[in-house]
């Protein structure tokens, strides 16, 4: 295939609820700064795409107004997936493939505040058989985490113990929304929300947007002094159905990282999307990552959710690690869907 | 180096008002498996499914691929899902292409839909979001104008916009898919049609439709083993522009006649309306055909009526346009645009049963979406390119 | 043997809170005033409205603020034959783009107070506002344009604008 890297990445800090800015306004700074990190002019990029969410905006052709914030004239080659920006990012690595652009803009924004995120996301639900019951996002987590329970050896106290590590990495993080200090035990002695889910097993509800400058071969090495290498990257999807997949485990998860390339060789860093502290425990086992990598330096979901951009923040933050000297071989993750339903793989490496 | 791409499966479905006979998992599935039937396939044998559909209001369903991932044959795949507006179902294809191109996937099934009776369409778009400008008037109102502008800048006669809606509902009567069947269609039934949004006639806009479209895409080798001929991709674009910008020209829009220019120069077209044999344009209003006509450059700016008018975009004249019936005789929004790419596969396979262009070997696919600012085209051939 | 069921009815309410922006806010701000604001591009120079905050050509934040007349030209216009389910205005009634002077981009609006077959490209008309004491910080603060009995513009004048 031919080489493709990451040569820059910006994010608006999380919050729970930009009140100011709208989504144009909260892209704006992000794409120029991504693109100016880039060293690569704005009418020069080759191909640019975004990933968004209309239900999550509350209005239709929600990205049509993103545009403003691109400077699309004269006129550009654009696309638009209604998925988060790692897929973004995945359709903008095909399009490099095809040889004839050498570079590619990819944005994402995920204002999760404007409605009620709990009902937004039932809706993403089969509208025959589930959504008419309006599960909820966290009760259906609380579904899988109890299948991780009972039928694994994990414990509460390793779900608390992603959550406390989760939070306390945040605090070095200056896009994080929720950063804290406590014990693993102090967790443990707070209520349940949903059973077995504890508050900080859940993600915070947040606003954020992020924006990924990609470039080819020669270009990259121009641009970029430690541009993050794209090896492989891959995404599957599993049955939408809770009930009919094993929710302990996440075989598309794993089929991903396999066709990623993610065990060839040790991982320095992972960035995993896991919204729920017991989802990373299935991720990690799922992506064959063991003690030797260190998992979610940022804080991950737990520190910050922007739902649609969530994904493509991961990506960035492995890529930030490679492209500041800090890892060599990075792994970073994105999922869709209730109960990790679809899953993206990535594989990073400095040169 | 880019692989060869080729379409070796075209499926679609009737499409019709109201498609109360099939749920939306029934209505992709409908046109897919006819697609992998036309490939000679099976589930087993595609790679990855790209689907493509407008917004998810008019189901009522966020991100409905999630779902109908078990009905596509997609678990343990690659599935994506892509939303360009209008557009869609055009730039759902190019990303279909664009995975075989990229040498990523060797088949690669590609769906797009939408099921408007599922919830309230016209509700849908009209959310009053509460500091937006109160006006709102539906896409015939937001189109209108522009076509008013046309009208005036090239001062065509004003019976062009009847001419086209007749044509197309005549050749609708020779697709079997077609969702309008007006056998008695004439200028004067269309005249007499109510005035919807002065400029369009009720009779000049297209109808609103539940309906799914599908095809298979694969690489060179793949095509050596499909069953039938396949359509050769002979050059993919896609082109958008803002919203409001100082110099847009909705009538004729830069982005449209760019991205024209730079699938003609990958297909190696100097002279369209020679070299091209058939065109499938997205034309959801009747007026919009000799627009899109010079905006692809089949003709000056101020005279695609004149190939309208002179009858060469009749299915017997010498640049015959939407031979199916188009937009304006099925329009399930996600899918006319990978409607009209597929309807250029079928024509340069000489697939197109009664609706078939004697000798069409070169072909147009066109989409377009939002407003006329997002663009979506491919052409093919029956020659590997 | 029953009917088979071809349809559920799921009825779906969701309340968003929408954010207007910087941009959105500072010119509803301006309506509450009876002016209309828009916003300037540092690199082309061309006024925006309503504003965005960005310039949508150059892709570069807006800021600078612009007052425009509310007398604009008509560029085009339809006439809605359609009743709006969101907009209580008799059929049928006139949609048109309105080319504001010293803005570089029409805005969406009705025209009112006068037959519909008078009005035509190039028409002058001028904005129509709530009683001074009912302004407010929304859209409405304008009910509509009507004729402003000027000569109609010429053609070639906003032709680059259609």
């Amino acid at each position: 295939m031919r080489e493709v890297a990451i040569v820059s990445f910006a994010q608006a800090p999380s919050v729970r609820r930009e009140t100011e800015r709208n989504e144009v306004e909260m892209l704006t700074p992000v794409i120029a700064e991504a693109i100016e990190r880039s060293a690569i002019s704005r009418k020069e990029i080759g191909f640019t795409i975004s990933g968004s969410s209309d239900y999550l905006a509350g209005q239709p052709f929600s990205f049509v107004t993103a545009l403003d914030a691109v400077g699309a004239w004269p006129p550009i080659r654009e696309s638009h997936v209604e998925m988060d920006g790692a897929w973004a990012l995945y359709e903008a690595w095909v399009r490099l493939q095809i040889g004839d652009v050498d570079s590619a803009l990819v944005y994402a924004f995920g204002k999760s505040s404007p409605g009620d995120l709990g009902e937004v996301l039932a809706l993403q639900l089969d509208p025959y058989y589930l959504a008419p019951l309006w599960p909820d996002p966290v009760s259906l987590a609380a579904l899988q985490a109890r299948a991780l329970l009972e039928s694994t050896g994990y414990t509460e106290r390793d779900m608390a113990e992603v959550a406390a590590r989760s939070r306390r990495d945040a605090q070095s993080n200056p896009n994080a929304q929720v950063a804290s200090d406590f014990s693993v035990d102090d967790l443990l002695a707070e209520p349940y929300l949903v059973s077995p889910l504890r508050k900080h097993d859940c993600p915070p509800v947040s606003d954020s947007a992020a924006a990924v400058v990609l470039a080819a071969g020669d270009l990259a090495r121009r641009v970029c002094e430690r541009p993050a290498w794209v090896r492989g990257i891959d995404h599957r999807i599993d049955p939408h159905y809770p009930g009919v997949r094993n929710l302990a485990e996440s075989p598309s998860a794993a089929l991903a990282a396999r066709e990623a390339g993610v065990g060839d060789a040790p991982v320095d860093v992972a960035e995993v999307h896991a919204p729920f502290s017991h989802q990373e425990l299935i991720l990690r086992d799922a992506l064959g990552l063991d003690g030797r990598t260190a998992i979610n330096p940022s804080g991950g979901a737990l520190a910050a959710n922007p739902v649609m951009a969530a994904g493509l923040i991961r990506i960035g933050e492995a890529a930030r690690r490679i492209m500041e000297g800090n890892a060599r071989r990075a792994v970073a993750h994105a999922t869709s869907g209730p109960c990790l339903q679809q899953n993206l793989v990535c594989v990073l490496e400095g040169d | 180096m880019a692989e060869r791409c080729a379409v070796i499966g075209v499926g679609q479905t009737k499409h019709a008002a109201k498609r109360g006979d099939v749920s939306m998992p029934g209505l992709v599935r409908e046109a897919a498996a006819r697609a992998l039937e036309d490939a000679g396939l099976t589930w087993r044998g595609i790679d990855a499914v790209v689907i493509g559909k407008a917004p998810d209001m008019f189901e009522g369903v966020m991100m409905p691929e999630l779902f109908l991932a078990d009905a596509l044959g997609a678990v343990g795949k690659p599935i994506m899902r892509v939303h360009t507006a209008g557009s869609v179902g055009g730039s759902t294809a190019l990303v279909a292409a664009y995975l075989v191109q990229a040498g990523v996937h060797e088949r690669v099934l590609t769906v797009a839909f939408e099921k408007q009776s599922e919830s309230n369409a016209m509700w849908a778009l009209t959310i009053s979001v509460p500091f937006q400008p109160p006006v709102v008037a539906g896409a015939g109102g937001y189109f209108a104008p522009h076509i008013r502008a046309y009208i005036r800048r090239s001062e065509a006669p004003a019976h062009v916009g009847m001419l086209v809606a007749v044509k197309d509902r005549l050749n609708a009567l020779r697709n079997p898919y077609a969702h309008l069947r007006l056998p008695d269609i004439s200028l004067e039934q269309v005249a007499a049609s109510p005035m919807l949004w002065d400029p369009i006639r009720y009779l000049e806009a297209c109808p609103s439709s539940d309906g799914a479209c599908a095809m298979v895409l694969t690489n060179g080798d793949g095509a050596k083993r499909s069953p039938g001929a396949p359509a050769w991709v002979w050059g993919t674009a896609m082109r958008s522009e803002p919203v409001i910008a100082y110099g847009r020209d909705q009538v004729n829009p830069r982005a449209g006649r760019e991205c024209a220019a730079d699938l003609y120069g990958q297909a190696g077209i100097t002279n369209p309306r020679r070299e091209i044999d058939v065109a499938a344009l997205y034309v959801p209003f009747s007026w919009y055909a000799p627009m899109w006509l010079e905006n692809l450059g089949f003709a000056e700016e101020g005279r695609g009526w004149k190939l309208v008018e002179d009858g060469v975009t009749a299915i017997d004249g010498d640049l015959p346009v939407n031979p199916s019936g188009g937009v304006l005789s099925s329009n399930p929004i996600g899918a006319s645009g990978m409607l009209r790419f597929a309807e250029a596969a079928l024509q340069v396979q000489g697939r197109a049963g009664e609706h078939q262009v004697d000798g069409a070997r070169v072909a147009l696919g066109h989409a377009y979406g939002g407003g006329s600012q997002f663009f979506a085209m491919w052409i093919v051939g029956s020659e590997k390119p | 043997m029953s009917e088979p069921v071809t349809s559920i009815r799921r009825p779906v309410r969701l309340e968003y809170d929408f954010t207007a922006g910087r941009a959105m806010s500072r010119f509803l701000l301006g309506l509450a005033e009876g002016r209309i604001l828009g916003q300037g591009c540092p690199e082309c120079a061309r006024v925006y409205l309503p504003p965005r905050g960005t310039c949508p050509t150059c892709g570069v934040p807006a800021e600078e603020e612009v007052e425009v007349s509310p007398r604009g030209t008509v560029t085009t216009f339809c006439v809605v034959n359609i009743p709006s389910q969101v907009l209580v205005v008799p059929v049928p009634y006139v949609c048109a783009n309105i080319l504001l002077d010293g803005a570089d981009v029409p805005i969406f609006h009705l025209i009112q107070e006068c037959p519909i077959e008078e009005v035509r490209m190039g028409l002058r008309v001028e904005a129509v506002w709530v009683p001074a004491g009912e302004l407010k910080a929304t859209f409405e603060s304008i009910r509509h344009f009507r004729p402003s009995d000027e000569p109609d513009a010429a053609y070639d004048s906003y032709r680059e604008h259609l």
